[in-house]
């Protein structure tokens, strides 16, 4: 396929833009990115993607493609010849990646997201415990999907690894915010060292957010209540 | 060896409508299995651990879950029948992104609008017209989703049909009347036997709708 002429709008800190990016490195795509501020919304965002206002949007030829899991398979189809399948071949493993996809972004990430929001001790407790339960879903759903290798696509990062790896900057933030490890060798020790080695990935290491940055931007996002 | 093909489903389900109209579309024989989600039956829990919901595919043993994920999943297996998706990859992108809008978006007021009383109804009425306005504006003049052919995003929102009627009485709109386009295309998908064999009988969905009420407070 010739160059065309590719752009994503989002953000550093962004998970969500962040799993886009990742695939386009994987299949070796250059594309402009176009940063957006933090607290305002660019007309191109608004006009690329009028329905839900949000990054990342991906413009390939002028023509937007929205929401993140939806971008990633979109570049794995349009650039079906480039670089490594990110979604797995099989149509049952496809289902299965999805599946999990899916609950990381409508489950897991919720409770995630709830340590940083939760108002008061008992509510982060909760939240706390709840990442935790979860997250031991997928230290089993990691065991069944990678089936003894080292990604859940297998031998190479792929769909799942990018929509849960997307999010370990951030993890990370949440951990020292809430003063608890999850991805802890005792509690999740197949996510923990799958962790690391996502985050070595080619792919991945050159546009992983420094934690010290992002938890900076977190507080930003997340302000304490006043003491 | 052939296909070993189970639905686990609850007649009232607007999910397992659209994965009965998708293996209607490719000719696949299945079994249907009534499965009540509110009792957690040892097949539905074995099938479906994390969410215990229904609709669950159960294809040759193996359980698929999620209705959008279990459509991707025909498509992609029975791929020589009709065509769900279409082969374009940027078509293809928009048709999930609608199929996911009408999930993420539209289901929460869509049933909301009869399970809510005062202001939380008053709420869930305007953002179900929002949407319905937005799947209006998009659907435009084109006879289907996506384009001219039926498929996967017709698919994903005429899973709803059986609960408009329960939505236009307890939310005290006309779909007729607002949703022009909306109602034409409606009428042309009810052309498909898929369609209408998937369905509910909307009056059915009314008195089931009743009992949910009670049970939400709502009554």
């Amino acid at each position: 396929m010739a160059t065309d002429d590719v752009k994503l709008i989002g953000s550093w800190a962004s998970v969500f833009v962040m799993r886009a990016r990742i695939a386009l490195h994987l299949k070796s795509i250059s594309y402009e990115f176009l940063q957006e501020t933090f607290g305002s919304k660019s007309e191109l965002l608004l006009k690329s993607n009028p329905v839900h206002k949000k990054m990342p949007v991906l413009i390939h030829a002028d023509k937007p493609v929205c929401e993140s899991n939806i971008i990633v398979q979109y570049i794995d189809e349009a650039w079906t010849s480039s670089g490594p399948s990110i979604l797995p071949s099989h149509p049952y493993d496809r289902a299965i990646a999805r599946f999990w996809a899916a609950y990381i972004d409508d489950q897991w990430f919720i409770s995630l997201r709830s340590i940083l929001t939760a108002q008061g001790e008992e509510e982060k407790n909760a939240a706390i415990a709840q990442v935790e339960e979860r997250t031991e879903i997928l230290e089993k759903a990691f065991i069944d999907c990678s089936k003894g290798k080292p990604f859940f696509n297998g031998d190479h990062i792929g769909y799942l690894d990018i929509a849960l790896g997307s999010f370990l900057g951030w993890w990370r933030v949440v951990e020292l915010d809430a003063n608890h490890k999850f991805l802890d060798e005792t509690k999740a020790p197949s996510l923990a060292k799958w962790a690391e080695r996502f985050c070595d990935d080619p792919a991945v290491k050159p546009i992983m957010p420094e934690i010290t940055k992002l938890a900076e931007f977190a507080r930003k996002l997340f302000p304490k209540p006043q003491a | 060896m052939a296909d070993e093909v189970i639905l686990l489903d609850y007649w009232p389900s607007m999910f397992g409508m659209r994965t009965k109209m998708a293996l209607a579309e490719k000719g696949v024989k299945y079994e249907y299995k009534e499965t009540d989600p509110w009792v957690k039956t040892p097949l539905l829990i074995e099938m479906n651990p994390i969410h215990k919901k229904i609709p669950v595919l159960i294809h040759n043993g193996k359980p698929i879950c999620e209705s959008l994920i279990q459509l991707e999943y025909i498509d992609e297996v029975w791929s020589d029948a009709f065509p769900i998706l279409p082969s374009d990859p940027y078509q293809k992108s928009q048709a999930r992104f609608w199929a996911e809008f009408i999930d993420k978006k539209f289901y929460e007021p869509s049933w909301k609008v009869w399970a809510t009383m005062g202001e939380e109804l008053v709420a869930a009425k305007k953002e179900l017209l929002d949407h319905f306005k937005t799947l209006e504006t998009e659907l435009g003049e084109k006879p289907y989703y996506g384009g001219e052919v039926f498929g996967y995003v017709d698919i994903a929102l005429m899973g709803y049909y059986s609960w408009f009627k329960a939505m236009e009485k307890f939310g005290e709109f006309s779909i007729e009347t607002e949703f022009p386009k909306l109602t034409t295309w409606t009428k042309r998908c009810l052309e498909r036997e898929s369609v209408v064999m998937a369905l509910a009988d909307s009056d059915r969905i009314i008195e089931y709708v009743y009992v949910m009420r009670k049970k939400f407070g709502a009554e």
